[in-house]
């Protein structure tokens, strides 16, 4: 207990007494570990950021694609295949998906616009960045008047109505019906057309019928480590009802593996590297720190000090120092990485923006304590090897 | 002090403090020679003893140093610390009996910089357990008080003169209550006077505590201080008589 107690008052007061020399060498440490958690955190940051915009394009892993259907106008019969699907595998999200065009009245006539007619599992399968009002919810599917959701290409070409005040748009068929604006998506892209989602059961309600109407496909969210499994099955179920042309796929980003392991590799080669620097400096410091500390070495070996004592002094100084200075980097990642005019740009495309990862800050923090320990090592093993009377001497 | 054999025995009836029987120090040199550095030493330190050890540079001053702080081992012969054979001792145990039963002064102080006088003579009680670590700051103050350095603790050493140093170091060597006090050449950096005045505190708070002193040194002045003399001389050890 004293002796462990000893050798910390000791280091404390090692990096007290040498404070200029200590505050250089970690000045290095620091800004390593600051550029290595930022590369881990930026990186995770960046890549949270494609992984969202991949899920918008084709849900998140894992997710089937579903289609028995064969152009027609009756498709209630694969409808309610699709509905004993969900329910026979019990799958939480699911959606149905129609791609269609509906007509719109708009300020400069009748526009044929890209619609999609889902279901509210749709929103948190395609995580879908509403940026006013919100995506559709279950309560949605029993209102009387059908609702809509646009995106701003849509929102601009109505002439920007104030949604709060629930703007109507009128949907032009053999009866017109009026539907209520309740949330705005993002673009998808720069110069995006305009685009309407509408519930699936609303239209079929209301006898909205869509030009060009693609037969309706199942969306079905389901765990990665089932999917190969489930395929296989509604693939065997729905081809017994209905022919060989079904088609049941995986449609997300990691179907084909994780496309963004390759970057996290990358990332994690450029981290190494960087704090191997950080560890090769304060190494080079360290050593010429304990050459100049013989003589101290060897009057403190002269007072009793054990060999494990002065090892674990020297160890302790190093870890001690780098510890203080991976918190210092770490928080200087954190206040530049989560600024708030660099984070955007970093996570580009994400809707929901990515807190700071705890993982990088670990990662940090951790390392910084290895580089010390490592750093330490060496010198600590020539510390102990010092003659004393010649160091005494020296 | 004793040497058997070759040297009388001092006249008390206290088991030797520090013991050394046919003590040789070899070591190996260029083209497998030998260099022999200590030879054939006998010598048996007493509690309370008071001696010199003078001899030129390369006579084995040093290396003899290192032998009784229980720094090195011998390559031939016995060295006990308290009748126990310190080569029987690991390594970390020799360490703990040397900061515990042996305090260290030496030519140049060796004061630890950046520290003031009483972090210094703290220092050794770092190394200490229960009460001296616990009480490390009081045991530290009382004995620079000791020294007469009272009012000088919270000076740094390049504050303080030669001889004020040189006292710290004394208060830091004594601080543990040493039962063997190991002075290497103590007044060699300081001039005459103040030498004169060190050595005199020296032998004054050695005698308080009990404790044996064993001074090497060039000077004659401090070695006849001492009240038991030897010579080391191409690795052989003479007891010498009081210079006048």
């Amino acid at each position: 207990m004293t002796a462990l107690l000893g050798a910390v008052l000791e280091a404390f007061s090692e990096l007290r007494i040498h404070k200029t020399r200590v505050l250089l060498a970690l000045l290095g440490v620091m800004l390593s570990v600051a550029a290595l958690t930022s590369v881990v955190a930026l990186g995770n940051m960046a890549s949270a950021g494609m992984v969202q915009s991949s899920e918008r394009m084709g849900g998140r892993a894992a997710t089937l694609g579903v289609s028995a259907a064969s152009a027609g106008p009756d498709q209630s019969a694969v409808v309610a295949a699709y509905a004993e699907v969900v329910d026979r595998y019990s799958i939480e999200y699911s959606s149905l998906r129609v791609d269609t065009f509906l007509g719109i009245r708009t300020p400069a006539g009748r526009i044929d616009t890209m619609s999609l007619l889902v279901e509210p599992d749709y929103g948190t399968m395609r995580r879908m960045n509403v940026v006013d009002g919100r995506w559709f919810t279950d309560a949605d599917t029993e209102r009387l008047a059908p609702v809509l959701i646009v995106n701003e290409a849509f929102h601009t070409l109505m002439g920007s109505p104030d949604i709060t005040a629930d703007p109507g748009v009128e949907l032009l068929g053999e009866r017109n019906v009026k539907a209520v604006i309740v949330g705005i998506l993002a673009n998808d892209y720069s110069g995006a057309q305009p685009q309407a989602y509408l519930l699936k059961n609303q239209t079929d309600r209301w006898e909205v019928a869509g030009v060009q109407g693609a037969p309706p496909t199942l969306e079905a969210w389901v765990p990665a480590g089932l999917a190969d499994e489930l395929t296989a099955r509604i693939t065997a179920d729905l081809q017994a009802q209905f022919g060989p042309d079904v088609s049941v796929y995986r449609q997300d980003y990691a179907a084909q593996g994780d496309p963004y392991g390759g970057l996290t590799l990358v990332i994690g080669g450029v981290a190494g590297l960087v704090l191997l620097l950080g560890a090769v400096g304060l190494l080079n410091i360290s050593m010429v720190t304990v050459k100049y500390r013989v003589r101290e070495i060897g009057i403190r070996r002269s007072f009793g000090a054990t060999s494990g004592r002065i090892f674990f002094g020297v160890m302790m100084e190093s870890v001690v120092a780098t510890s203080v200075a991976g918190v210092a980097g770490v928080m200087l990642s954190v206040a530049v990485v989560s600024h708030p005019r660099i984070q955007p740009l970093l996570a580009a495309g994400a809707t929901d923006l990515p807190p700071f990862p705890i993982g990088a800050a670990l990662v940090g923090v951790g390392s910084a304590i290895a580089v010390g320990a490592l750093a330490g090592l060496i010198p600590a093993l020539v510390a102990v090897r010092v003659k004393v009377i010649d160091a005494i001497r020296y | 002090m004793t040497a058997p054999e070759a040297v009388p025995a001092a006249g008390t009836a206290w088991p030797p403090l520090v013991s050394l029987r046919q003590v040789t120090r070899t070591v190996r040199i260029a083209d497998s020679k030998e260099l022999h550095i200590l030879r054939g030493i006998d010598l048996d330190i007493h509690p309370s003893d008071s001696l010199s050890i003078v001899g030129r540079s390369g006579s084995g001053k040093s290396t003899l140093l290192n032998l009784l702080g229980l720094l090195d081992l011998p390559t031939e012969g016995t060295l006990s610390f308290r009748g126990m054979d310190v080569r029987a001792l690991r390594g970390d145990a020799r360490a703990r009996l040397r900061g515990g039963a042996i305090g260290f002064i030496f030519q140049q102080f060796n004061l630890l910089p950046g520290r003031t006088a009483l972090e210094n003579v703290m220092t050794p009680l770092l190394y200490a357990e229960g009460r001296q670590f616990w009480k490390r700051e009081k045991l530290a103050a009382a004995m620079l008080d000791r020294v007469g350095l009272g009012d000088r603790m919270r000076e740094l050493p390049s504050n303080l003169s030669g001889g004020e140093q040189q006292r710290v170091a004394i208060a830091r060597a004594l601080v543990r209550t040493p039962e063997l006090i190991l002075a290497d050449e103590p007044t060699g950096a300081l001039d005459i006077e103040t030498g004169a005045i060190v050595m005199e505190l020296l032998d004054e708070v050695a005698a308080e505590s009990g404790a044996a002193l064993v001074t090497i040194t060039h000077d004659a002045n401090v070695a006849v201080r001492a009240r038991s003399h030897y010579r080391l001389d191409a690795g052989v050890l003479r007891p010498e008589a009081a210079a006048a």
